[in-house]
């Protein structure tokens, strides 16, 4: 079976000679299990990208190795044409990479969990300061005037001095969304981020999100289950399946017409459930 | 009854002093030895289990002992002052089980703590003492005012290498004066206000560290 999918647009007005993220071959393996079989993807700078599939398809782990929360077996990620854990040595060949220089690329990504991983016993200010002050060494002064400014634009500036436990979930995953943008990434990756919410709350999160990709030129992955939010915000939409990408192209070609049995199967029954 | 008061204070203040400084050397252990037991370097994870089982299994009269008989004797020609002895002893001693606390206490911070520090690039460092120790602190306390508890009580054991703490004195004046039943009633008032000021300092240090947090609240 091959990787290749039946559409291979992407956007027209994204450069194709530098990608922002490339897989190349990108294999993980957990025991017998193959959750990445040779994964072959790039993503221009700027562009959208909305994964979908079923559960144990490799989603979410897709960008757990984007995040080098996990490693991989084989193949290649490469961030700003920079690889992710390995790096040239003196004569260019690549060998694994430092812990100093993992973190420098590393800085280039930003994720935000499904599971908000707010720091309880932190206020919203100090979980957005905390690493722009320790990580990127800014003063107290201008972390927490970077703090005001993506609480405002997240909307929950007057939730400054408030814990975590004091917000809604979907406020939580909106500190979130603030507390990785303050590292200022390049790409930023949404794992499921409004799976854990209610259906009421979905939408206010999902508005920061819509936001964020008008105002900034920012790429994005996101796994997720809404088809509909996946439909209007994406520019590409990747459908998984045993690992691989099983079909992509923009939201109208693979919502309005997929091409392959699996996809057709798996979008109906998503269509079914709501 | 008064006259009895000045040498059982006297004890008392012994046992106080070996009870807060123990503490000290028992959180300190127990921080380092649980560091040691979640280590990736094999070599510092053996040294800290075989310093927890050793302090654990076994005895912690014949441990006092050891410190105070044995190493002045060759080969190791180490003399420690029975107050020295006392502290190290019962620090060492309650550390070890304080050690296995808190490694259970960092396992139980939930694994998407450390995984939005690895996302937010926080060095090793800052996520262990800024972000995963002070989570685990506030669930280390309740099994924690246990052991420092223990350690008070432990303390009464310090009259057998020779220091004068409460219980010493209380045993001392039962025989001189034979007011059993007032100076025994005493030593155990002394000790529970004790062990009462133990769970009161534990239980402010707990409301700071879960300051923010509503258990069963909001979520």
């Amino acid at each position: 079976m091959t990787t290749l999918s039946t559409h291979t647009a992407t956007p027209a007005d994204t450069p194709q000679d530098a990608p922002m993220v490339a897989f190349r071959g990108v294999t993980k393996r957990y025991g017998e299990l193959t959750v990445l079989d040779h994964l072959d993807l790039q993503v221009a700078e700027g562009e959208k990208v909305a994964i979908i599939g079923p559960s144990g398809s490799g989603k979410s782990t897709l960008l757990r190795v984007l995040m080098t929360l996990e490693t991989i077996d084989d193949g290649v990620i490469e961030v700003d044409g920079q690889p992710l854990t390995h790096m040239p040595d003196a004569n260019g060949s690549l060998v694994p990479a430092s812990a100093r220089y993992q973190r420098g690329v590393r800085g280039m990504v930003g994720m935000v969990f499904q599971s908000f991983n707010l720091f309880p016993h932190m206020t919203v200010r100090q979980n957005v300061t905390e690493a722009p002050i320790r990580v990127l060494g800014l003063r107290k002064a201008e972390a927490r005037q970077r703090a005001e400014e993506l609480l405002a634009m997240v909307g929950l500036e007057d939730k400054l001095e408030h814990y975590p436990a004091q917000l809604s979930g979907g406020q939580q995953q909106r500190v979130a969304i603030a507390r990785a943008l303050a590292m200022r990434p390049k790409v930023m990756l949404f794992d499921e981020v409004t799976s854990a919410l209610d259906p009421e709350l979905c939408g206010e999160v999902l508005n920061v999100i819509r936001r964020l990709g008008d105002a900034h030129n920012l790429t994005m992955l996101m796994v997720t289950h809404q088809m509909g939010f996946a439909r209007e915000f994406a520019d590409r939409v990747c459908f998984f399946n045993e690992g691989q990408i099983h079909e992509q192209g923009t939201p109208d070609e693979l919502f309005g017409n997929p091409q392959r049995e699996r996809t057709q199967a798996f979008l109906s029954a998503v269509n079914e459930a709501h | 009854m008064i006259e009895l008061l000045p040498l059982l204070l006297q004890g008392t203040w012994i046992t106080i002093k070996v009870t807060l400084l123990g503490s000290l050397v028992a959180i300190a252990c127990a921080l380092l030895a649980a560091l040691g037991r979640i280590s990736p370097i094999a070599p510092l994870r053996w040294l800290a289990i075989v310093y927890i089982e050793v302090f654990r299994g076994s005895s912690l009269l014949v441990q006092l002992f050891w410190l105070y008989f044995v190493l002045p004797m060759p080969p190791f020609n180490i003399q420690l002052s029975a107050f020295a002895v006392a502290v190290i002893g019962l620090g060492l001693n309650i550390g070890a089980y304080g050690a296995e606390v808190l490694r259970g206490a960092i396992r139980a911070v939930p694994r998407g703590q450390a995984e939005a520090c690895h996302a937010l690039n926080l060095s090793p460092m800052t996520r262990f003492g800024r972000i995963i120790l002070p989570q685990a602190l506030l669930a280390a306390i309740p099994p924690g005012t246990n052991l420092l508890i223990e350690l008070l009580k432990n303390t009464s054991l310090v009259s057998l290498i020779t220091l004068s703490d409460l219980a010493f004195r209380a045993r001392q004046l039962n025989q001189a004066t034979l007011m059993t039943l007032e100076i025994f009633g005493l030593a155990l008032l002394i000790y529970f206000v004790l062990a009462q000021l133990i769970n009161l300092g534990m239980r402010l240090l707990e409301r700071r560290l879960a300051r923010g947090r509503m258990r069963g609240g909001l979520s």
